[in-house]
């Protein structure tokens, strides 16, 4: 897949505000930001109440994701372009997500909000309303989700890619360091883990980095392309982003991404964990 | 506010006893920045976590015992480094001036 097709720049979403084959999406950490201030012509998805059931530890069903997105006047041929705050974290949640219930035509613009904020770009508040449509889902595609089982079994046969900071891989820190420290699960990392945190991947402004460094940084950190690989972090926000570089980026093949990730594996009794800066053994 | 800490941010519901937290305000010629990203580094210079200032400039990191570096980023303006030691159980108070 080229870089093209599933990647755009700010010009590029600039240049496409009034294309009405385009639904732009604003997908945050902070839920909030939208309200405040948003792309031209964006919508909204709250990834704590549309994307997430709201009894289970899941995400919404077939059914309920069809009903989100015709409410929202989504179709199935339209192009939709994610972006959001904290680096597209969410922006490329919501892409693997789009993946999964099988839409076509998305695409993540480079670099998110931030990228558009630092280029001193156009935001309003205005409120946006599209019509309904009414779209069709597919059934998830598990071959891009991990379950914990499938982890577990990954220990020392499969590349397993934490992409938490170093500090949460070793087991200093339990969660990111602008949210406060959780005290539920255990902290450390799966063993045999290699530690390449998502960051490697992003330039200081939030965009990509070019395909050879991307190859090159994944590499040197020992992922064997030769392999199925799974990525996680702590609860499958950040190894979206990884699972998109991989992935959709660099075409590895048979790339999962593992939304239980921490906040689950740090919670199962009885498997193992790696405490300290190194992967450690099977 | 209520809750409201010296750093502009409420502390509700965070018990600071445990939290190592970095904390502080972004300005430009002396008035706060609404738009900018800081950035927050471990001892070897990796990203730890970035956050956007609020609207009046200010940030807060919930870190480790140990020294951390800030990196501000803001439309029309250099990139500012800001070494910072934090520990758990205290505020550290940055201001950042760009």
């Amino acid at each position: 897949m080229a870089r093209e097709d599933v990647l755009v720049t700010a010009q590029w979403v600039e240049e496409n505000l009034d294309n009405p084959q385009v639904v732009l999406i604003e997908v945050d950490e902070d839920t909030s930001a939208y309200d405040r201030s948003h792309i031209r012509g964006a919508i909204k998805l709250d990834w704590t109440t549309d994307l997430q059931d709201q009894v289970r530890r899941d995400f919404v069903n077939k059914e309920q994701f069809e009903a989100l997105l015709s409410e929202k006047g989504v179709s199935n041929d339209s192009t939709v372009v994610l972006y959001g705050g904290n680096n597209n974290w969410f922006a490329a949640y919501a892409y693997w997500y789009f993946k999964l219930y099988g839409h076509q035509d998305v695409k993540l613009l480079d670099g998110g909000r931030k990228k558009w904020e630092l280029d001193a770009r156009e935001l309003t508040d205005e409120p946006v309303k599209r019509e309904a449509t009414s779209y069709t889902a597919k059934d998830q595609d598990l071959s891009i989700r991990a379950f914990r089982d499938e982890v577990v079994a990954a220990i020392g046969t499969q590349n397993l890619v934490d992409v938490r900071s170093p500090d949460e891989f070793a087991g200093r820190l339990l969660a990111p360091a602008h949210l406060p420290q959780e005290q539920a699960q255990r902290a450390g990392h799966v063993p045999t883990a290699a530690s390449v945190p998502w960051s490697k991947a992003a330039n200081d402004d939030g965009t990509f980095k070019s395909n050879d460094e991307l190859k090159e940084i994944y590499e040197e950190a020992g992922v064997d392309f030769s392999k199925d690989t799974i990525a996680y972090c702590r609860i499958g926000e950040r190894s979206s982003h990884t699972w998109f570089a991989l992935q959709e980026l660099l075409g590895a093949p048979n790339v999962k991404n593992y939304d239980g990730s921490w906040t689950e594996y740090g919670s199962l009794v009885g498997v193992p964990i790696a405490l300290g800066d190194e992967p450690g053994q099977a | 506010m209520c809750g409201a800490t010296e750093g502009g941010l409420p502390l509700d519901g965070i018990n600071t006893k445990i939290e190592a937290i970095i904390q502080g305000q972004v300005t430009k010629d002396g008035s706060p920045v609404g738009v900018a990203y800081v950035r927050l580094l471990d001892k070897s210079g990796e990203f730890t976590a970035e956050v956007p200032v609020s609207a009046t400039g200010h940030f807060r990191f919930f870190a480790g015992d140990g020294e951390w570096t800030l990196r501000t980023l803001a439309p029309g303006a250099d990139t500012v480094d800001r070494k910072v030691v934090a520990a758990v159980g205290s505020i550290a108070e940055v201001e950042i001036a760009l």
